[in-house]
């Protein structure tokens, strides 16, 4: 790792004026991917700005028919919430199978979102369940925040304060792990509104992070079951392929997922 | 540079280092405790398990100077008084460990495990899964989820005991 | 502790610092005054050094020098060697290029050190190694072994046209052509065993404390074999006189044969230390452990089995291109050749075989033993040609084997080998008890039912361990003796301390050794103390691999113990006025038989060390030594069984079931030796279907981390392997033993190979089994058979 300088915000608008007054600064979070990344010399920002003691991004709260979630908010937190496994249990067990439980001790949504890893599990649900993302700045919707592999609608001073889920009615997630990283080689996050409408959303599969199959999501819409989607198939064109598995490898994990989101739905 | 200050095994200590100065290197070469290992710099293999204010995090993926404040653990500060925790006997009894390197992690995580689960509520196929953070290249685990399996059960007969 | 004699489950003696923390690795070492090294390393897999450009570097905080290759040869440091001299078929001495510890010409991995930084912390030291600036002009590489030997592919050595290291064959070559003449059935196969990255937890490490006055060295090492690492750095690489040289190995973090040989980077430790005056320490980080450890297999062979109408088999012919690297690593020429082709009979009476093999150099890191180094290549191949000749011809693969197993000892193979003992139909029966083979098809039917693909495989191996003789092994090419030594020193207290040239790095020994002397003299496991790894303590040996410890290293402590036994007891005759041969120990005591006599041992080692009363002409003290020369290699063997579930949807294998049935002959620590199984077995079901060491076509290293690099986990293996032994005791040693270190990484992989290819009804799978090359063959399957 090269040299930086540590900080430790108190509020978000002194996150804000650290990141300001920086460099080439960077917000720290769970670090359980910004320091694996510059123990590796991948990346060396000047300035290192610790935002997991600021009050204001942590914690779980209803709000309406939404449950907010800070952006600080460990991955473990978000598991072990009973408010999250009761109003929408596909998001505790993605949770819950990020990494492993040392990860999910440090690891935080807003780093992950932030990171935008086309192979990380929560972009799926926040495109799923139709999320809206609050930063210091603005509000987006989860569609308008991830833009593409490792990226993301933020300003390079922009922070993620907290991230709104609205409940659905049914929710579940699948994942195939890759064998080595054990990140997703393909997941797919299901949610069925209460008005009987359906998102599909995949992550780890497509070379620009994480869509949706509005083909899926229709059939989904007309009947909800696993054989609703056991005959759809996304085009492996736009898919990822590795040494761990091509695109049409990927194509086909997608669809296997999706019935077994649907399942666990059920 | 750094001024960090923690409680470690009970200790209150500190040090001044760089900024980049990992957990781990703070513990392993500040404070001289080599108990705590190093197997990976992906942050995968977990020698480097131990706890921070009581829950079980990576060393080597914490900076020192995030650790600042707060209270550490080390497999060097689990048995109390001489006495072997639970855990580290069962790793013993039931042949856990071979080379001993990927020991640290294993025991810190296993301990971790046992408080979140409720010591006595693990059966094999949850200590699989909860190991994938560690990564062991001798025992092919068996021994490893044995031991684990015996001390939460041992640790909830000494819990009804105590009621 | 207690009394545990052989055969007792006793706990480790060891476990008390590991379960503490309180073990003492070499990166736990430190010195005063001691710097840190970091190594400029190549980003290209072939490229000419054109300059080294380390002015920017030596100017950063804290940097003490910057050393290159040319420095090092400057200095008289040698090349580095391959220690074992294969020759080619038509006579011709094997082809071996320069290995320079820190290449000042021509890179030929990615990896591979041109430069070192000496400085005061890790952190500057890399720092500065990063500024270093080498300009380097790229050459084309070439990584695959098959078409490095073809005209026109790029050339590593001089030395060494179109690549080839050796074209060494064995067997005769007639006998099987003749045999496949009149062939009833011949099967034939295209195998590949994949490419392994080792991986022991602890990475490499080294500090090396030059004391000038002295003149003396002193080297921490990651050694499995720390006196060999002493007689190679001085006697071949010139780094100091082996009296002026202290190798320590201390706790080290399992080595699965990676950590034999000797690396470039403790060789620039000990001579930067020498040339900055400060002791130097370096630690591998686990790209560089995957960059630079020698890997492990990495075999493509076509093999071809005859069988008579009766299915007995009356030829076998094989063809084996190894890949051995960029450069020839300490035992690597002995790998593909004498630890792997003279294993190809399997447990089979198999009246002809001929192996032919070429070893290739590639751009890639070089590749030496692993964990069965050779035999699990021989087995692979074998079970996997057997499983499928039983398909072919439709016999069921347990009597196909049955048919064509070895009943007679001793059997002298083709190939060199000749097996002392063993029993193979007894393992393979209680390995299928074990597994309930017959119940199978009602288990497969069950699965399917669930949309579930169930399979099982078999796989019956044979190794041979404990390499020797030495005057064998020498005449095979071997540069060194396979020896073993020891010394049993009684203290005038009673206590003992036993001083082996094996060296434990996980294998237990400081309970498995001392279960020895405990059983010999009834005292109490406490009592004894086990020294090793440390050049200034024990004398000589050759460390542990191959599974040696046993068979040879401790042969070696039972040599020595006879001769403490005599002495003991002639002491004992002498002061209690009794005959030698009347004197039993029991329970840590010498009595006299038939009355009530004793003494405690306690009481006759006294005697020995104040030397009042001893017989005549005896001298005082009471230490023995011994070397031990086995005269045969011991042949372990057994059978696994697997079973395995594919879901046909994701091509996911689940290993519902694992059975084991070894025979190693006596077993001193059952509770060590299943733990030596289960390690083993992991890590063949990890080659099988996790591992693969993969380099892209211009040689980097595509799986350089555990992001890549598939390391089994907990949930990856079945709930529990189940494993028994049978003995049959090994006539060539006093113990009677065989060894287990590497047995169950021998024998798996082909098991669940078998399995694998059982379930999905398609045979053409190469290791490892990924899901996604079971998917594929599922769909083809599934296809055929909507057809
Ligand atoms: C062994 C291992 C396994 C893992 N497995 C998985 C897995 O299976 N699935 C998965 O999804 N992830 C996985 N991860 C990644 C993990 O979930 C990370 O925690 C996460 O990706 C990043 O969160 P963090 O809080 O650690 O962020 P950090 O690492 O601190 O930061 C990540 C990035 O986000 C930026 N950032 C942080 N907070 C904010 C904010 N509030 N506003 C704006 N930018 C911010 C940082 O500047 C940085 O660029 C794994 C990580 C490890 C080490
Ligand atoms: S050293 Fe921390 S996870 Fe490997
Ligand atoms: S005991 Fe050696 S790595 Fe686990």
């Amino acid at each position: 790792m090269y040299e930086t300088n540590y900080h430790r915000a108190g509020s978000v608008a002194d996150a804000a004026a650290l990141l300001a007054k920086a460099d080439d600064g960077k917000l720290l979070s769970g670090g359980q991917t910004l320091l694996p990344t510059m123990k590796q010399r991948l990346a060396a920002p000047s300035d290192l700005v610790d935002v997991t003691k600021i009050a204001e991004l942590k914690g779980i709260c209803e709000d309406g028919n939404a449950i907010s979630i800070g952006a600080a908010t460990t991955h473990a937190e978000v598991a072990a919430s009973d408010l999250v496994k009761q109003k929408i249990p596909g998001l505790a067990k993605l949770a819950g199978g990020i990494g492993d439980p040392a990860v999910r001790h440090m690891g935080t949504i807003g780093g992950s979102i932030a990171n935008n890893d086309p192979a990380a599990d929560y972009p799926s649900a926040l495109v799923a369940l139709n999320a809206t993302v609050t930063t210091n700045k603005r509000t987006l919707s989860a569609e308008d925040f991830f833009t593409g592999m490792f990226e993301t609608a933020l300003d390079d001073d922009e922070i993620v304060t907290s991230v709104s889920f609205p409940a659905a009615a049914k929710s579940a997630y699948a994942k195939y792990p890759n064998p080595a990283s054990r990140y997703a080689m393909a997941g797919v996050f299901v949610a069925q509104q209460a008005d009987g409408s359906v998102r599909v959303a995949v992550t780890g599969a497509g070379q620009d992070g994480v869509f949706r199959v509005p083909e899926m999501e229709s059939a989904l819409a007309s009947n909800f079951a696993p054989d609703a989607v056991a005959g759809i198939s996304v085009s492996a064109d736009n898919l990822l392929s590795d040494i761990h598995g091509s695109s049409a490898y990927r194509a086909n994990l997608v669809t296997v997922m999706a019935k077994r989101a649907v399942e666990a739905a059920s | 540079m750094a001024h960090v200050s923690m409680v470690l095994n009970g200790k209150r200590v500190s040090g001044t280092v760089e900024d980049r100065t990992l957990l781990v290197a703070f513990i392993r070469e500040n404070q001289g405790l080599t108990g705590t290992h190093v197997g990976c710099d992906t942050s995968q293999c977990g020698a480097c398990v131990i706890h921070v204010d009581g829950k079980a995090v990576k060393a080597c993926t914490m900076l020192a100077a995030q650790a600042d404040g707060t209270e550490v653990v080390t497999l060097e500060g689990l048995a109390k008084g001489g006495t072997l925790h639970p855990v580290q006997a069962a790793f013993r009894e039931h042949h856990g460990l071979q080379c001993g390197f990927c020991t640290p992690g294993m025991i810190m995580a296993a301990v971790d495990m046992i408080e979140r689960h409720g010591a006595g509520n693990l059966d094999e196929a949850t200590i699989r899964h909860e190991l994938e953070g560690n990564i062991c290249r001798c025992t092919g685990y068996q021994n490893i989820v044995k031991a684990i399996k015996a001390a939460s059960d041992e640790m909830a007969g000494l819990q009804q005991a105590a009621e | 502790m207690g009394v545990d004699g052989i055969g007792a489950r006793a706990v480790r003696k060891e476990d008390k610092r590991f379960i503490t923390g309180k073990g003492r690795y070499t990166d736990d070492m430190t010195a005063q005054g001691m710097g840190y090294a970091a190594f400029v390393r190549s980003p290209h897999a072939h490229a000419k050094v054109v300059s080294i450009d380390s002015s920017a570097a030596e100017d950063m905080p804290g940097v003490d020098a910057v050393l290159t290759g040319e420095q090092l040869v400057g200095d008289g440091i040698g090349n580095l060697i391959c220690g074992w001299m294969i020759h080619s078929k038509d006579g011709s001495p094997m082809n071996m290029g320069a290995w320079r510890a820190m290449e000042p010409e021509i890179v030929r991995f990615v990896g591979q050190a041109v430069a070192v930084v000496i400085a005061d912390t890790a952190a500057q030291a890399r720092d500065a190694a990063d500024a270093v600036v080498v300009e380097y002009e790229e050459l084309d590489a070439i990584v695959d072994a098959v078409a490095a030997m073809e005209d026109g592919a790029p050339q590593l050595h001089p030395e060494a046209p179109n690549n080839l290291i050796y074209d060494w064959e064995i067997g005769d070559e007639a006998a099987v052509n003749a045999a496949f003449e009149g062939a009833a059935h011949v099967t034939k196969m295209e195998i590949t065993n994949n490419r392994l990255a080792p991986n022991p937890m602890e990475p490499r490490a080294a500090l090396a404390i030059y004391d000038t006055a002295e003149e003396h060295f002193t080297l921490y090492t990651t050694s499995q074999n720390p006196h060999v690492a002493r007689l190679v750095l001085s006697a071949f690489y010139a780094v100091a006189p082996e009296h002026k040289l202290r190798v320590i190995a201390p706790d080290v973090g399992g080595g699965f044969g990676s950590k034999i040989y000797i690396y470039p980077e403790e060789m620039v430790c000990l001579w930067a230390s020498k040339r900055t005056e400060r002791p130097v320490k370096w630690v591998s980080d686990r790209t560089e452990a995957f960059l630079t450890d020698a890997h492990g297999r990495d075999h493509n062979s076509v093999a071809e089995m005859a069988l008579d109408a009766d299915n007995k088999i009356t030829g076998l012919r094989v063809k084996t291109v190894a890949n051995l690297g960029a450069y020839m690593s300490l035992f690597s020429s002995s790998v593909p050749t004498y630890l792997y082709a003279t294993l190809l009979s399997g447990q089979y009476n198999i009246p002809a075989i001929h192996a032919n093999v070429k070893a290739v150099y590639t751009n890639t890191v070089p590749v030496d033993a692993y964990r069965g180094a050779g035999r699990p290549e021989a087995t692979y191949l074998l079970e996997r040609m057997m499983e499928t000749a039983a398909r072919e011809v439709g016999l069921s693969p347990a009597e196909l084997r049955r048919k064509n197993f070895i009943t007679e000892f001793p059997h002298q193979t083709p190939v060199i080998m000749c097996y002392d003992a063993g029993d193979y139909s007894a393992t393979l029966d209680a390995a299928m008890a074990a597994i309930d083979y017959d119940g199978f098809a009602a288990r497969k039917a069950e699965a399917a039912s669930r949309g579930k693909l169930r399979g099982i495989g078999l796989s019956c191996y044979i190794e041979a361990c404990g390499i020797a003789p030495s005057a064998a092994v020498g005449s095979l090419g071997a540069g060194v003796g396979l020896w073993e030594s020891a010394e049993v020193r009684v203290n005038p207290v009673g206590t003992i301390e036993v001083l082996t040239g094996s060296h434990s790095h996980g294998q237990g020994h400081e309970t498995t050794f001392a279960q020895l002397i405990s059983e010999r003299f009834g005292l109490d496991t406490d009592a004894v103390s086990i020294v090793h790894g440390d050049t200034d303590k024990v004398q000589f040996g050759m460390g542990t691999y191959g599974s040696r410890s046993g068979a040879v290293g401790m042969s070696a402590i039972v040599k020595a113990l006879d001769k403490v036994e005599a002495k003991a007891k002639k002491i004992a005759a002498h002061l209690m006025e009794a005959a030698e041969g009347d004197i039993t120990i029991e329970g840590g005591e010498l009595k006299v038989a038939g009355t009530d006599k004793k003494l405690t041992f306690t009481e006759v080692a006294l005697a020995a060390y104040t030397a009042h009363n001893l017989p005549d002409g005896m001298e005082p003290g009471l230490k023995e030594g011994a070397f031990y020369d086995p005269t045969n290699f011991t042949f372990p063997a057994g059978t696994y069984i697997c079973e395995v579930e594919v879901d046909p949807e994701t091509g996911t294998t689940d290993i519902i079931s694992f059975v084991a049935s070894d025979d190693f002959g006596k077993i001193i620590n059952p509770m060590i030796v299943e733990g030596q199984v289960h390690g083993g077995l992991t890590q063949g079901i990890g080659q099988a279907m996790l591992e693969n060491a993969a380099y892209d076509d211009t040689g980097q290293l595509l799986t350089a981390s555990y992001m890549d690099y598939c390391m089994p986990r907990a949930d990856d293996l079945p709930a529990e392997y189940r494993l028994s032994t049978h003995e049959t005791l090994c006539p060539g040693n006093p113990l009677g033993m065989k060894g287990c270190g590497e047995a169950g990484a021998i024998g798996s992989p082909p098991a669940v190979i078998n399995a694998i290819t059982d379930a999905i009804g398609s045979n053409d799978l190469s290791m490892p089994a990924t899901p996604e090359k079971v998917w594929q063959l599922c769909q083809t399957t599934t296809k055929a058979a909507a057809e």
